[in-house]
């Protein structure tokens, strides 16, 4: 069986914003093609800027010392300006209000403008606009400004402004930080749709229970470094370690950490989802739990 | 409990014609934490900019001690009642973490050693210590967040209003702004939590107020509260985590009242 084709490759990345020490250490890592990568942390470990090398904004936009190799689309974010990227990989940024122009009064024309600054037809646009929308969820909108959206209608406005572009990768700077719970969920339920729609999503987030139902790999960043990356379940299970560099694992998954001796469980038994959680549970409970 | 804040029938109109309360009642007592929760849009935030007189009512009455905040100074109730905003540069005004925290007992008329003494050891109570001299807009988001509320502890009120401050936190931050919440409240402060994250509700609130479209439905105590799941359903708010197994879990007679991880492991561990 041939690999899956790879959407991001990162080869020893490296990088420093100017006159800064380095926020990124050795960064390796491959992101296949349709796949759901989730990105954990601390504030400040470097989630962010990972993010902005992978569509050239990190060293194109901010300078500084870059070393190492991005590979986007099997395209080297070295050789190829910010907007060539963009075509490839959709950037959406934690506050949607700053990734509006700022100059649209209008959901239709925020999703046109993008587009228009990279020379697309109009016939071609308006076809997009309407795809684009309907794919977030916003069909019937169109004409609403931006601005008197709800938290999450303009976070999936952002969404439809780079999906427009048809891009191969999206990248979500945590995208539901600043939202309601409704908003949350209308957003993760969006990315949960693109993902089955065959988008490479990767999304950096601190919304871990969500998350572990939805991401095939996670990445836990520390300190500019990788120090867990593998499939969700066996990176969420590390309770210890991620508690160790100060991120809460699912609910579900540290209580049972903490009964692992009274449970006799195993990290492979761990539940790391609400539904795993109510199976595993039960089995416990009427002692008829299989070793 | 003596109430330290009383509200009757409190409507807020913004101009022109948006009604952002619909008639509130509530009575919030001296020493309670309270969170306020709800989507955006309920009226969270219009309701707590009441408390110190940020805002005063279209119609009904806010009392502060038993004074109606019409008539009171907004100079004196801040003094009282303090607001910690949910953005932290909207807040910030100084260049130094110091001169931040020291703002407010100036005001206040401190000065010399008392004043010294009263910011240092506001540093230290909120562990900011070391960062003295820092430019408030160098600290990381969840120190800035800190930095802010202590800022409000300098003038030590009896009642704190904290604006979403869990918001854009890591896991770190939104446990250090826990812990600081329940130590004031054991110190004997009131504290109304305005919030999204149940988890740290769980872990801080004694009682939850729920508040949707200008009005509230519902106010009880948080384990109560959690159990609704009617109401909270209709208002699409998830109990935490493990709130939500213990509920799954009840025909395996497991309380359905638990609210933290250390709860719900004592429960499965009496089952066993």
């Amino acid at each position: 069986m041939s690999e899956p084709a790879a959407s991001v490759r990162v080869e020893d990345l490296s990088y420093a914003y100017p006159s800064h020490d380095l926020v990124l250490r050795d960064i390796n890592l491959i992101v296949r093609k349709g796949e759901m990568f989730g990105i954990i942390g601390p504030n400040g470990a470097g989630k962010s800027t990972l993010c902005k090398a992978l569509n050239g904004l990190v060293p194109h936009f901010y300078g500084g010392r870059f070393s190492g190799h991005v590979y986007v689309a099997d395209m080297d974010t070295m050789k190829h300006t910010v907007a060539e990227l963009s075509l490839k990989v959709g950037f959406v940024f934690q506050d949607p209000t700053n990734q509006f122009s700022g100059v649209c009064m209008r959901v239709d024309e925020e999703v046109a403008f993008g587009m228009s600054m990279l020379g697309f037809e109009r016939g071609e646009m308006e076809q997009r606009i309407a795809q684009a929308l309907k794919q977030v969820g916003l069909s019937g909108l169109e004409e609403r400004s931006p601005f008197d959206l709800s938290g999450g209608q303009q976070q999936r406005l952002a969404i439809a402004t780079v999906l427009a572009v048809k891009p191969e990768v999206i990248v979500l700077d945590e995208p539901t930080a600043q939202l309601d719970p409704i908003g949350k969920g209308e957003v993760f339920e969006t990315l949960r749709t693109l993902n089955k729609e065959g988008y490479t999503i990767i999304v950096a987030e601190h919304e871990i229970e969500e998350l572990a139902s939805f991401a095939d790999r996670i990445a836990v960043i520390d300190k500019g470094q990788i120090v867990l990356l593998d499939n969700a379940r066996e990176t969420l299970v590390q309770v210890d370690s991620l508690k160790s560099i100060g991120v809460d694992p699912p609910s579900v998954t540290e209580l049972t950490h903490t009964l692992a001796t009274d449970l006799d469980a195993n990290t492979s038994d761990y539940p790391i989802s609400l539904p795993e959680a109510i199976k595993f549970y039960p089995e416990i409970l009427k002692g008829r739990r299989i070793q | 409990m003596t109430p330290i804040i009383e509200v009757e029938d409190l409507w807020h109109v913004y101009p022109p014609n948006i009604t952002a309360l619909k008639g509130v009642t509530l009575r919030i007592g001296l020493g309670e934490s309270v969170a306020l929760i709800g989507q955006n849009g309920g009226g969270k935030t219009t309701l707590a900019k009441h408390f110190n007189g940020l805002l005063k009512p279209t119609k009904g009455k806010v009392l502060v001690e038993g004074v109606d905040t019409k008539t009171s100074d907004t100079s004196k109730l801040a003094l009282i009642v303090g607001y910690v905003f949910q953005n932290p540069i909207h807040q910030i005004f100084s260049s130094t973490v110091y001169d931040e925290i020291a703002f407010g007992p100036k005001n206040m008329g401190m000065a010399g050693k008392q004043l010294d003494e009263r910011v240092i050891k506001t540093i230290e109570e909120v562990g900011l210590s070391g960062y003295e001299k820092t430019h408030p807009y160098d600290l990381d988001y969840g120190k800035m967040k800190l930095l802010t509320i202590a800022s409000i502890m300098a003038m030590k009120p009896k009642v704190y209003c904290l604006d979403e401050p869990t918001t854009g936190q890591d896991h770190v931050g939104r446990r250090m702004v826990a812990t600081l919440v329940k130590r004031l409240n054991e110190k004997g402060a009131t504290v109304i939590t305005i919030t999204h994250d149940m988890k740290f509700v769980a872990n801080v609130a004694q009682r939850i107020i729920l508040m949707a479209d200008g009005t509230i439905l519902a106010d009880g105590p948080t384990r109560a509260i959690f159990q609704d799941e009617r109401t909270l359903q209709s208002a699409q708010i998830k109990p935490p985590q493990v709130t939500q197994l213990a509920e799954g879990l009840s025909e395996y007679s497991v309380p359905r009242d638990v609210l933290t991880i250390d709860e719900m492991a004592s429960a499965v561990r009496s089952k066993l």
